[in-house]
């Protein structure tokens, strides 16, 4: 071993002198180039989570339904009748900034793999993204360009492989525009018999590997995750995995046939971090040693160096670990499939990950002192800092051209307006599973084996997060739970994706600390513990990090197999409920709290203030209330009322297959801006069949949530009237028109 | 009637095929691997959408050599009846049985949504049981669907009475002259891009594809009739 390595080559991979100097401490001896490689990623913010650790152990995770919680590949729940659905969401940002196509695929190929390395067969995907305006600028030129290619690369490899991406959610701001946030979300379904776990098990079985040659690309990935950007983050793409969807269909069908057989004892993907990642963990979460000897690895190219194989990222690579004796079966059906699988070394007793080329030791690392030792930080934070003043500018009464005007400027935003555009591009049917797919609030997919359907609801919200990260957090858990009410299933069990800036900045910190709080607080409160997900720092480039930006995930089931009703309105004639009521009062500083609303941002162009109040107790009647209605079938259609608040929320239950309209009359004395476009959380539209109305009152008063009439369902107009007096009336087609092309419209600009 | 749904390296609707075959329309449907060259006595084979051989070098140009394909080739020589969904027909059109061929889309973008189509004549297996002139809904999802054909052939398949479907409402794909499905010229070959087999469950959807499945099985059954009699 060649003494090569120094702070400066320390500094290189990641490590600072601090931790440089332990490492030499605890090992007793300088490392060796290849080591310093292996401690390098294993100890990147990406793999050790030094920041978050801390402060995730906050978060629930234990539940009746919970299978499996954080720290596998995915998370498991039982979904009933001894079958089980394991999910997690992943991101890949910075690869995705710096090539849109190939940073996103292959970050649906990565999620994909730790759904179908722990048995599942992948079902759905789901997306949440964040970009930069597209507007008429050169940054804006250049976020179109990141649009297309992220929503080109996920459809590319979502649609090859064959599994349907359902829908999921988008939000734009200036503070993505070189940092989008690519966050992929993946659910797979099997029995719960057959769970296998990423951990290597018994001394002198065959260590395996399967699936595509290591090649020099991706190198570093997940080093380059955990830094921030800086002007020369071009010259980083070719630190960008490039993804092969096709072999990954081979290498899904070839592991789940394999995993029949009964000969594999553990099995892992190769994600970040590669080789070193999958033989460190493998062997640490079985409490053994692994030893490879790198020259049976199958390499695309030659001469690569240990420190190169090791710390590939090529994709579509799994390691599994097979039962002495009865490889023979592993390698007939990877065989079958076309795949390389070459057993590369075995399981021993020693604890060590030990790395040999050509025979010689060129690594020899505990597997204890790679995980449990590494750097664990209680890094300092402050309070939040405020984004914007809490007081905003004066609104006087407003017009009812002004209010039109101001529906229709948020109808024609990026964020309000129709993504149809991005989810026509994703096959979101293929497995003919999806009973509602994308554009409305949460996507239902029926679960043939087990007779029960699972929704899904993606959500998040910067704008309020950067105003209070704790309560922006506590708001995104509710309406996750909402959206899921609103096709009538039980939440069970959350993922989240953690993207912050920079954690050494005690600002940036308190942002993580607050939002992950807020989401520990939520999550018990509705029910929902988190399995798992995933935590994105240095998301900054040149010092300017993004909004606080916590994803969450919630998954829940529906004891049938039917359609949901859909979030638009179906006839003229029904009734319009508002389960939830107009909540006038809600939380009071109802002037500090529209600060944070689409109408302020999008109309007045500034956000002030703090979000939405939430009375946690009523929002869950709210939804309690809706889930009843609607798993009686009493509402034709059921749509959460959301960003823009109940004006944006109308006009889009306007804007079904068959545009029915609707007249509106609202009894309150809010002034008619705070009427339509406050976005008090804990409401839901619900259009309801005249008899069936005794019966929605009565549940809804049984709950003690409230459900209002306010107004019904009519022909081509949208028309609303505040106390009996018009505020105004809109054509259909001309607001829909708005809608359906605002975000088209933006991206056909070359 | 027995149906047999080929499975390719990369095929991804071939489960969607088996189940709306089997349990939406109750038929006996068998699976059959691309290397074999036993076709298993089926009545009917479905060669089904997804990306075969990672749709490299051209969408189906590999597909086409496959063991299977031989077997296809003359399965349908002698009468049998193929139809090939999206993936499908891209590979029926490499193999030769069918006409044209299926290019990127016009917008450049992989598009899915549930479209409009028309059966173009009644007069073949396959659209028999479609209503006449009233538009099936039946989704879509591909990048590479449009389909060309020099005017020739175009004018000789509209004159021999071969366009099966064609797109109602708006074009997806930029297909010439709103064609989305063609039949050979024995008419016991259809490939066309959109997918029946998703539109056979109310669940998810529309239910008009059930419409050329059972124009299929009533021409088989109406074969072995005669062959009875």
């Amino acid at each position: 071993m060649r003494p090569d390595v120094d702070d400066r080559v320390a500094a290189e991979h990641g490590l600072t002198a601090e931790e440089y100097r332990q490492v030499t401490e605890l090992l007793g001896r300088v490392p060796t180039l290849t080591e310093m490689g292996i401690i390098g990623v294993m100890w990147s913010e990406h793999c050790s989570y030094k920041s978050s650790r801390f402060h995730l152990k906050k978060l629930p995770t234990r539940g009746d339904r919970i299978l499996v919680g954080p720290g596998e590949n995915a998370g498991i729940v039982d979904i009933g009748g001894g079958w089980a659905a394991a999910f997690k969401i992943e991101s890949h940002n910075h690869p995705s900034y710096i090539e849109p196509f190939q940073g996103a695929a292959t970050g649906v190929g990565g999620i994909l793999r730790d759904i179908f390395t722990m048995g599942a067969r992948p079902v759905a995907v789901m997306d949440a993204l964040r970009f930069g305006p597209t507007d008429e600028t050169a940054v804006g030129a250049n976020n179109r360009r990141i649009i297309r290619g992220v929503v080109e690369g996920i459809a590319h490899y979502g649609n090859c492989i064959g599994v349907p991406t359902v829908g999921g959610e988008c939000e734009f701001d200036p503070c993505f525009s070189a940092n989008p946030l690519i966050n992929v979300f993946a659910l797979g379904v099997f029995r719960k018999d057959s769970i296998f776990l990423g951990s290597a098990k018994g001394v002198g079985n065959p260590v395996i590997y399967v699936g595509a040659k290591t090649g020099r690309d991706g190198i570093q990935g997940a080093s380059m995750a955990s830094a921030e950007f800086d002007d020369d983050s071009e010259a980083k793409r070719p630190n960008v995995q490039v993804g092969d969807p096709f072999l990954e269909k081979l290498l899904l069908e070839a592991c789940l046939e394999a995993m029949q057989t009964g000969a594999i004892r553990g099995i892992q993907d190769m994600g970040a971090a590669g080789l070193t990642c999958s033989t460190a963990e493998m062997g640490g979460r079985g409490g053994v040693g692994i030893e490879i000897e790198l020259d049976l690895v199958p390499q695309r190219e030659e001469g690569m160096t240990p420190w190169e194989i090791m710390l590939s990222e090529s994709q579509e690579r799994m390691l599994l670990v097979a039962e002495r004796g009865r490889e023979g079966e592993v390698f007939e059906v990877f065989s079958k499939w076309g795949l390389d699988a070459v057993e590369i070394g075995t399981v021993t007793g020693d604890g060590l990950l030990r790395v040999r080329q050509h025979g010689a030791v060129v690594a020899e690392l505990g597997n204890d002192f790679l995980s449990e030792d590494a750097p664990m930080y209680e890094r300092p934070f402050t309070a939040p800092r405020r984004t914007a003043p809490l007081g905003g500018p004066e609104l006087p009464e407003a017009s009812g051209a002004e209010l039109l005007a101001g529906l229709e400027t948020l109808l024609s935003t990026a964020d309000l307006g129709s993504k149809r555009w991005i989810w026509e591009q994703y096959d979101y049917q293929v497995r003919t599973n999806t009973t509602a797919g994308p554009g409305g609030d949460a996507a239902v997919i029926r679960i043939k084996e087990a007779g029960v359907s699972l929704a899904m609801a993606l959500d998040g919200n910067s704008r309020y997060c950067s105003l209070d990260p704790r309560q922006g957090a506590k708001l995104i858990v509710a309406e996750c739970c909402r959206n899921l009410a609103t096709v009538g299933a039980e939440p069970i069990a959350a993922t989240n994706n953690l993207n912050f800036g920079n954690p050494e900045k005690p600002d940036i910190m308190a942002q993580l600390v607050e939002a992950i709080e807020g989401l520990g607080d939520a999550c018990r409160h509705f029910g929902t513990p988190i399995t798992g997900g995933n935590v994105s720092l240095y998301n900054e480039t040149l010092g300017e990090g993004v909004n606080p930006s916590p994803v969450v995930g919630i998954v829940g089931i529906v004891e049938h197999m039917d359609a949901p009703a859909g979030p638009c309105f179906l006839a003229p004639g029904n009734a319009v409920v508002l389960i939830g009521g107009l909540l006038p009062t809600a939380g009071g500083q109802l002037h500090m709290r529209f600060g944070s609303s689409q109408y302020a941002r999008a109309v007045l162009g500034r956000n002030w203030g703090l979000p939405p109040a939430l009375d946690a107790d009523y929002e869950s009647a709210v939804q309690e209330a809706t889930r009843r209605i609607v798993r009686r079938d009493l509402a034709h259609s059921v749509h959460d009322v959301g960003d823009g608040g109940l004006a944006v929320a109308l006009a889009e239950c306007c804007f079904g297959p068959q545009p029915v309209g609707a007249a509106i009359d609202l009894k309150t004395d809010l002034q008619a801006l705070y009427a339509l476009f406050h976005e008090a959380p804990s409401r839901v539209l619900a259009e309801v069949s005249p008899q069936d109305l005794p019966e929605v009152i009565s549940i809804a008063a049984d709950l003690g949530a409230d459900a209002t009439i306010i107004g019904e369902t009519a022909e081509s107009m949208l028309a609303v009237k505040l106390n009996g007096t018009e505020c105004f009336e809109a054509s259909l087609s001309h607001l829909h028109a708005l809608w359906d092309r605002a975000f088209e419209t933006r991206l056909e600009v070359q | 009637m027995k149906f047999g749904v080929v499975i390719f390296p990369g095929s991804n609707c071939d489960h969607d095929a088996l189940y709306a075959l089997s349990h939406n329309l109750g038929q006996p449907t068998t699976q059959i691997w691309h290397e074999s060259e036993d076709l298993g006595g089926v009545d009917a084979i479905f060669v089904p959408g997804g990306f075969s051989y990672g749709d490299y070098l051209r969408c189906g140009a590999l597909a086409r050599f496959s063991p299977v394909i031989r077997s296809i080739r003359r399965f349908a020589g002698s009468g049998g009846l193929v139809i090939g969904v999206c993936n499908g027909f891209q590979i029926l059109c490499e193999a030769g049985l069918l006409e044209g061929a299926l290019i990127r889309n016009q917008g450049l973008r992989f598009v899915c949504r549930t479209v409009d189509l028309v059966a173009g004549t009644s007069e073949s297996a396959f659209t028999s049981a479609c209503p006449v002139g009233q538009p099936l809904r039946i989704p879509v999802a591909h990048g590479e669907g449009c389909y060309i054909a020099d005017e020739a052939t175009l004018d000789r398949l509209e004159a021999e009475d071969r366009v099966a479907f064609r797109y109602a409402g708006a074009n997806p794909n930029g297909s010439y002259r709103n064609i989305a499905g063609v039949l050979d010229e024995g008419r016991n070959v259809l490939g066309m891009m959109p997918h029946p087999e998703r539109a056979c469950d109310p669940a998810v959807g529309s239910t008009d594809g059930i419409a050329v499945f059972r124009s299929m099985i009533a021409a088989t059954e109406a074969l072995s009739a005669s062959h009875a009699a």
